[in-house]
């Protein structure tokens, strides 16, 4: 058999991040398949509820829990995704942590964003120093 | 009626018998005596000459006007609504950095002072930072950063709409004698020194609260503007 290129697939243990609805920007977990359009969520550790959830509103994150069976309730889910910590998984990898840096220049007031600036500007400043002084040495 | 203000023209704000209710008509005539005035005579009689004048005649003592409309016209409703100055957005309070968005100050970041009565507020750059005097600007133009500086006691009562309005010039003058004198431009005006003596007194209170912070200096010196990408509406101020 031939090596897949898909790495991420939609499977019972799937971890996916919610792209809308009520709970966006959370992370859940694929409980049970529904059809091609629909698989039952939940996310006891990130406090959204199980639910019927569309792929179209999904998005596969590359984190995946085994050992859970299919169709299984909200209490062995949470007790597998505790023990392998998904919460600080996903929160830990580069992608929550972009998403959050986005999120909060976003909040950043008026003064907040100058204040980004003024920062990159002597860090870029630094750099350029540095970056000459090791160009003449 | 009176006491029935009208809502449009022709319909009372009362039905008919919460008027008479209100006139209270059923507890009796009011009868009041009022003191009589004497009304001047209507006319008045006036010595003529001519021997066929009768000598004498009535003479109206107002004389009516020769002209009179020849059709009737109606009258206009008199409208006796008044503006009232416009309140505060709640955003904006003494000491809040404004955004002007208008006006030849446009994109800098000013102190809001105080409203004063016609509405306008009054704001400082401070002028020792970003070059804007103390100024009176619409809060239409205005954008609310949730910036705010701790400004310590009230601005001066002295600075009112009075304070900023400039004193008529009586009779016309022509415009050659406005901007030119013999033939070349006028020298500028200079700014009375109790202008300058003004601003440097509010500013004073206003450079103390910006020292407290760090970069707020930079920031009011900066002027504010978007970039690409960036809608006004999606930004956090």
């Amino acid at each position: 058999m031939t090596e897949s290129n898909f790495k991420r697939f939609v499977e019972v243990g799937r971890v996916v991040l919610l792209k809308t609805g009520p709970y966006a920007g959370k992370v859940a977990i694929i409980a049970e398949i529904i059809d091609h359009n629909r698989a039952i969520i939940d996310g006891p550790t990130t406090s959204v509820p199980r639910q019927s959830y569309p792929y179209k509103h999904l998005t596969l994150t590359p984190i995946k829990l085994v050992g859970i069976p299919r169709g299984a309730g909200t209490g062995a889910i949470r007790k597998v995704a505790e023990k392998e910590a998904v919460s600080e998984k996903w929160e830990k990898s580069a992608w929550a942590q972009k998403r959050a840096a986005i999120e909060k220049r976003r909040s950043l007031n008026d003064f907040g964003r100058f204040s980004v600036l003024l920062a990159k500007k002597q860090r870029r400043d630094l750099v350029r120093k540095a970056v000459f002084k090791a160009k003449k040495a | 009626m009176a006491r029935s203000k009208e809502l449009v023209p022709g319909v009372g704000r009362l039905s008919r018998s919460q008027v008479a209710a209100r006139r209270g008509l059923y507890k009796g005539l009011k009868k009041s005596d009022k003191p009589a005035v004497e009304t001047p005579a209507e006319t008045v009689e006036k010595a003529v000459g001519g021997e066929k004048n009768g000598g004498k005649r009535l003479v109206p003592t107002t004389k009516a006007p020769r002209y009179y409309p020849a059709e009737d016209v109606r009258q206009p409703k008199k409208s006796r609504k008044s503006p009232k100055p416009a309140s505060l957005r709640s955003t904006i309070t003494p000491g809040t950095v404004l955004i002007l968005l208008a006006g030849r100050f446009r994109g800098k970041r000013v102190v809001f002072l105080k409203q004063l009565e016609s509405g306008l507020l009054l704001v400082t750059g401070p002028y020792k930072i970003n070059g804007v005097p103390l100024r009176r600007v619409n809060q239409a133009y205005v954008i609310a950063t949730s910036t705010k500086l701790d400004l310590e006691g009230a601005v001066d009562e002295k600075f009112n709409d009075a304070y900023f309005t400039k004193a008529a010039t009586k009779g016309s003058r022509s415009a050659e004698e406005e901007f030119f004198e013999d033939g070349k431009p006028k020298a500028k005006e200079a700014l009375p020194e109790s202008r300058t003596a003004d601003q440097k007194e509010v500013d004073k209170v206003v450079l103390a609260a910006v020292k407290k912070t760090e970069n707020l200096n930079k920031y009011l010196k900066s002027s504010w503007g978007l970039s690409k990408g960036q809608f006004p509406h999606q930004l956090v101020f």
